[in-house]
């Protein structure tokens, strides 16, 4: 039976146009009056992208920002054309890139349903037949004839998924609109996407939630910098994506949400970006450079953990080391002394807090890190937990 | 409607997506979203007198407010016999009521495309449905002002020929939506690479006005031979004078309205031509 979806070596170009925003003199500033100075710089979104997706599977598309995911939606469903390759579909394609698509403040619920509906490719009959599940879904019944502009955004949100959700397309692509909305309304929305793939439909979901890729897709797809890394089951893809993600990245996801007023540059941990790392000699050298956005006050611990428990900490409070920083660039050098430590595998947790404010952002994120210990007996197992994780150091006399 | 099951299995006909133009219209995928077209007049015509106590008769003020103006201070200037046989106020009623609906179609079609920028960034259909619905909501704005305009006929006793009505209004109409559909898809799509054209536009129409015979005839400026040829070009030259054919029985230069006949379908081409040509790299520019 034929691939449902077929993509053939597909790249996309785009030019991105520089402005000249620095004038060296009144002179440059005049000459480039008439004939404002532009770059063009060119930026492969995708290069030689293949893969196939037979009728009925669930793919889940895995990648950083700005590794492509978004474009080969876009040119999936037929927004933009691929600069080269091709692609072929054997069926009708939905595509929920955002929600609320058409939405037009000054129509009611009902008329923006049928106009949404519309506009994603539903029939009048099929918009008439499903109005009633569709308002049940999204919960807006006492509002369905007030102009839009005066629903909350959640209601909103809730009337553009519910109208998404019940079209009935061969081939269903979402690109991570579920990242927005409450707990309750995403399990909704995973509820109905399982739905569809139950009822034998294909298909192709982005997301940043590896949970919910695990869930709802049986294979997927890593992308990076416009190349796919690699295609197969999810949960091969997804353990290559996660040992993919450079420390940088990790912190840089997790200090997004809780702490979004830091931006990380960089944070290297004994000169590497690898997000698991190997010490053999006890020393541990962090380095972090990050530009802060407002006036706070922050600190950064470091703690070596061993199956979610502390073992051992370096903490700006505790040290009394926690300052105040206004806006600007910082880097940090850590050079910490790790003790004699059993060769093992552990975890190193970075926790950037924010001590004092009412706020608490706290921002974890975890590296492998395996210690070899060379001066001990190999013999240990690392999983036996007889001797503790530190072992101490000392020496012993004795008579006679 | 069959059942999942059957639906998903069917053969259905393969989609290509490549880098190539597709360059003529494919009629089967527009009916396929013809309900489209509907749903965005709608909105347009819903949006426009939303939250306005007026609203339908906003429609027909204006064409009124220019005639009673022109009538006014320009039936001094503009001698009865030049008027083709009929009164300076219908010659300037018929004239204006096209022109109003010409300058809206083009100028919201122009710009429908940059506006539905959002739309065409996040989901496919057809484009040209977008520039099309702009001209389909002022060709309703047109027939509220043209039950007007024979309302008008009626009550005042205006000489009307029937049968050249029958022949020439359908005829008139025709032409004006197909110089407006071609001009309008074109511009629209120029539009989203050149901005420039949203204040060429306007100063465009205006120009056209003073070369069209809206409030004056043409024939008045022909001291230049070739002249009337330059303004046979404009589509809505043909139209106005075909529209007034049933009010007069003045005799009429059917090459040049022949020639605004050619005009407007060569628009079409070219305008239809040049937005299927640029309209997928649309959502790249908009």
């Amino acid at each position: 039976m034929k691939p449902i979806i077929e993509v053939e070596k597909v790249s996309k170009k785009f030019q991105i146009q520089h402005q000249q925003a620095a004038y060296l003199s009144l002179r440059d500033k005049l000459s480039t009056l008439f004939r404002p100075a532009t770059v063009k710089e060119e930026f492969w979104a995708l290069s030689d992208v293949s893969f196939t997706v037979q009728r009925g599977e669930s793919l889940g598309i895995i990648g950083r920002n700005g590794a492509g995911k978004s474009t080969l939606l876009k040119i999936l469903s037929r927004i933009t054309p691929p600069t080269q390759g091709k692609i072929t579909a054997r069926g009708r394609i939905a595509s929920l890139l955002e929600v609320g698509t058409g939405f037009h403040q000054e129509l009611t619920g009902r008329e923006n349903i049928f106009m949404n509906g519309s506009i994603l490719g539903m029939r009048n009959s099929e918009i008439k037949a499903r109005f009633d599940e569709i308002v049940d879904f999204s919960g807006t019944e006492n509002f369905l004839d007030t102009p839009l502009k005066h629903y909350s955004s959640g209601m909103q949100l809730r009337l553009a998924f519910a109208v998404a959700a019940h079209l009935e397309p061969e081939i269903l692509i979402v690109d991570e609109v579920l990242a927005v909305g409450d707990g309750e309304f995403q399990k909704k929305c995973m509820k109905k996407m399982e739905d569809v793939t139950d009822q034998g439909r294909t298909i192709l979901f982005v997301s940043h939630s590896l949970p919910s890729l695990k869930a709802l897709c049986k294979t997927g797809l890593l992308l990076n910098k416009g190349h796919v890394i690699k295609a197969g089951a999810i949960e091969d893809v997804i353990d290559q994506y996660t040992s993919y993600q450079t420390v940088t990245d990790k912190i840089t996801d997790s200090i997004k949400y809780y702490l979004p007023y830091i931006h990380v540059h960089d944070v290297l941990l004994n000169n590497s970006n690898s997000s698991s790392l190997i010490v053999k000699d006890s020393k541990l050298h962090i380095f972090v450079d990050i530009e802060i956005k407002k006036r706070i006050t922050f600190e950064l611990d470091v703690h070596i953990k061993k199956d979610e428990q502390i073992l051992a900490s370096y903490s700006n409070f505790v040290r009394n080391e926690v300052s105040m920083y206004d806006p600007g660039r910082y880097q940090f050098s850590y050079t910490i002394d790790l003790p004699s430590m059993r060769s093992g595998k552990y975890k190193i947790d970075l926790v950037f807090t924010e001590p004092f404010s009412s706020w608490m952002g706290i921002s974890e994120s975890s590296i492998d890190l395996e210690i070899i210990n060379s001066e001990h007996h190999t013999f240990l197992s690392n999983t036996s937990l007889r001797w503790g994780s530190v072992l101490l150091d000392g020496e012993v006399s004795r008579k006679p | 409607m069959s059942s999942t099951k059957d639906s998903v299995e069917r053969q259905y006909e393969e989609i290509v997506i490549e880098p190539a133009n597709r360059f003529g219209i494919n009629l089967r995928e527009l009916w396929q979203y013809h309900e489209l077209f509907y749903f965005f007049t709608w909105r347009d015509i819903k949006v426009k007198y939303k939250q306005t106590i007026l609203g339908i008769l906003w429609v027909m003020l204006q064409p009124l407010m220019m005639m009673l103006v022109f009538t006014f201070f320009f039936r001094s200037v503009v001698e009865a016999e030049n008027t083709l046989g009929m009164s300076y106020t219908v010659f300037v009623f018929s004239g204006v009521l096209l022109w109003t609906f010409f300058t809206s179609a083009v100028t919201n079609s122009g710009n429908s495309m940059v506006l539905n920028a959002p739309i065409i960034k996040k989901i496919y259909f057809p484009r040209v449905i977008i520039p099309i619905s702009s001209i389909l909501a002022a060709l309703l704005d047109l027939g509220v002002t043209l039950i007007l305009f024979v309302l008008y006929l009626i009550i005042f006793h205006v000489p009307f020929d029937f049968l050249s009505f029958l022949v020439f209004w359908p005829l008139s109409l025709l032409l004006s939506i197909v110089g407006a559909v071609g001009l309008g898809c074109g511009l629209s799509a120029l539009m989203v690479k050149y901005r420039d054209f949203r204040f060429v536009i306007p100063f465009a129409l205006q120009l056209a006005f003073f070369l069209t015979p809206i409030v004056y005839p043409l024939s008045q400026t022909s001291q230049i031979w070739f002249l009337k040829y330059i303004f046979a070009l404009n589509p809505m030259y043909g139209a106005i004078t075909m529209f007034r054919m049933p009010l007069t029985s003045a005799p009429v230069d059917a090459t040049l309205v022949l020639i605004s006949v050619f005009s407007s379908l060569l628009m079409l081409v070219v305008g239809i031509g040049y937005f299927k040509k640029t309209e997928i790299y649309f959502a790249d520019l908009a």
